[in-house]
């Protein structure tokens, strides 16, 4: 983060404005992404002027970063004039988008309207594989001559690969295709379970040789001893920070209008529809719970050499069951990093306590035969 | 002499932050911040109001200064944010393609 942007976002935090918002703008999607997290039904997305009314309330309250998410956001036949509209009241709009439906005319429409930057799904160079993740024959294809169109008109292309056993072995070859692309690549060994909180996705997430595999290529960390290193006791000021921008600065809107504080946080905290965004930003109790904690409220983690150093998720710990607690999906890093385990698995591996055993007693008759 | 005029290039994204612009330059993306002065000024750069009436009505009648040294400084200003493209001058008036402008502030009270 540029040290400008820094200093605004502690403005913004300062004043409790949230300066950054994710909003799905559908659910629908024409990919069918294995390790996808969202229920595809359209259980009732809000309508243009619903979404043009939430941008204009959502300007006022301040959200100068807006990326425009879903699904796929361009099933949706009021896109571009969604898109037109923010602009004009001049979001910094990111988009993230498989982009198969993105041809000239549409990265020259995107190039016309100034967004900041477009990110796309790729999970391998290989079709094969790539398509085999999207249950969608061809969609590599599609979605590479869209990041060529992008391209071509000058935009900042952004290609994330979302690591898992099956796409394993090609991150390398997906980040030279980005460089040949002239595109950035981001890298997320993460899945996250399902809205409703099913987990069955997770399997298909990467083991511990996998991340640390990942976390000791230079290629991707920089200085492998540094990334790996055994982090120091934290200070005062550690255990005071925020745990992360959710509920802080950022929030996230569903294209049902629920207001959660964060993409993958699902605690719902209001509805646009029948409550000023601003007002649910604001008052709402569950994100002032959300917004009070700081790191030294955390249950396990306080415990944890990791603390300081661990990419922990309040919203993965809160599909685990507590907000507070730990995310295991983060100790797996922490522990593949440094090989060091967690407070959490070692208070899992922990034996549970000795029961008394309770026997029958032999009967007196018994005892005196 | 002939007038300048300024509008907001359509191109940039901006938030008003506590009267305080945040601007991103659709060129490159740097992220400027203007000063209280500054951000009146590009509030008011609507491309059919000249530099000169903005400088009396907008910025003499707020700030305690001599007109011509703020309307020198006004026009350097708008030079220097024209060459970030950030603002549009021109010694004709501008007319403006997107409606609609940052104008709004956040950061009132919680
Ligand atoms: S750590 Fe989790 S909850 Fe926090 S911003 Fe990141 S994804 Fe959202
Ligand atoms: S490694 Fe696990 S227990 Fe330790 S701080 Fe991270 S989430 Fe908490």
């Amino acid at each position: 983060m540029s040290s400008l942007l820094q200093e605004m976002t502690d403005k913004a935090l300062a004043l409790g404005v949230p300066l950054s918002v994710q909003l799905d703008l559908t659910y629908r999607c024409n990919e069918r992404c294995v390790h996808c997290y969202l229920d595809h039904e359209d259980h009732g997305e809000m309508t243009t002027v619903e979404i043009k009314h939430l941008l204009d309330e959502m300007a006022e309250a301040g959200v100068f970063i807006l990326t425009l998410s879903g699904g796929e956001i361009f099933l949706r036949k009021d896109f571009f004039e969604l898109l037109e509209y923010a602009r004009s009241l001049m979001f910094c709009v990111k988009l993230k988008t498989n982009a198969v439906m993105i041809r000239e005319k549409e990265a020259a429409r995107l190039r016309d309207l100034n967004i900041q930057s477009i990110q796309i799904s790729i999970y391998s160079h290989r079709p094969e594989i790539h398509d085999a993740i999207t249950l969608v024959p061809g969609s590599l294809k599609r979605s590479l001559d869209a990041v060529r169109f992008l391209k071509s008109q000058g935009l900042r292309v952004i290609i994330a690969n979302v690591l898992m056993t099956e796409n394993m072995q090609d991150y390398s070859s997906v980040r030279a295709l980005s460089a040949e692309l002239g595109v950035e690549c981001t890298l997320d060994p993460t899945v996250t379970p399902m809205m409703d909180g099913n987990r069955s996705v997770l399997k298909l997430g990467v083991d511990q040789n996998a991340l640390r595999q990942v976390f000791r290529d230079p290629a991707l960390v920089g200085d492998v001893d540094e990334f790996c290193a055994i982090p120091a006791k934290a200070s005062e000021s550690e255990l005071d920070a925020l745990p992360c921008s959710a509920g802080h600065s950022a929030c996230y809107v569903s294209p049902y209008g629920d207001v959660f504080p964060c993409v993958q946080f699902p605690l719902p905290t209001g509805n646009v529809r029948s409550r000023r965004f601003i007002d649910i930003w604001r008052h709402s109790e569950r994100m002032n719970e959300v917004r009070s904690i700081r790191v030294k409220d955390l249950t396990t983690c306080t415990q944890c050499t990791h603390v300081t150093q661990c990419t922990r998720c309040p919203g993965l710990a809160f599909m685990e069951g507590n907000m507070r607690g730990p995310s295991s999906q983060d100790c797996e890093k922490s522990f593949a990093r440094t090989g060091i385990p967690s407070a959490n698995m070692l208070s899992r591996r922990r034996p549970a306590p000795n029961l008394v055993q309770i026997r029958a007693l032999p009967t007196l008759a018994g005892a005196t035969a | 002499m002939s007038r300048l005029y300024v509008a907001r290039n359509p191109r940039v994204a901006a938030r008003c932050l506590d009267g305080e612009m945040m601007i991103m330059s659709g060129r490159d993306s740097t992220l400027f911040t203007l000063n209280k002065t500054a951000t009146i000024l590009w509030q008011a750069a609507d491309g059919a109001t000249p530099l000169d009436e903005i400088v009396e009505h907008r910025i003499c009648s707020e700030f305690d200064v001599e007109p011509a040294d703020a309307l020198q400084d006004a026009e350097q200003l708008a030079r220097e944010l024209a060459s970030h493209e950030v603002l549009q001058i021109s010694d004709q008036p501008i007319p403006q393609r997107i409606p609609g402008g940052p104008t709004r502030d956040a950061g009132g009270s919680r």
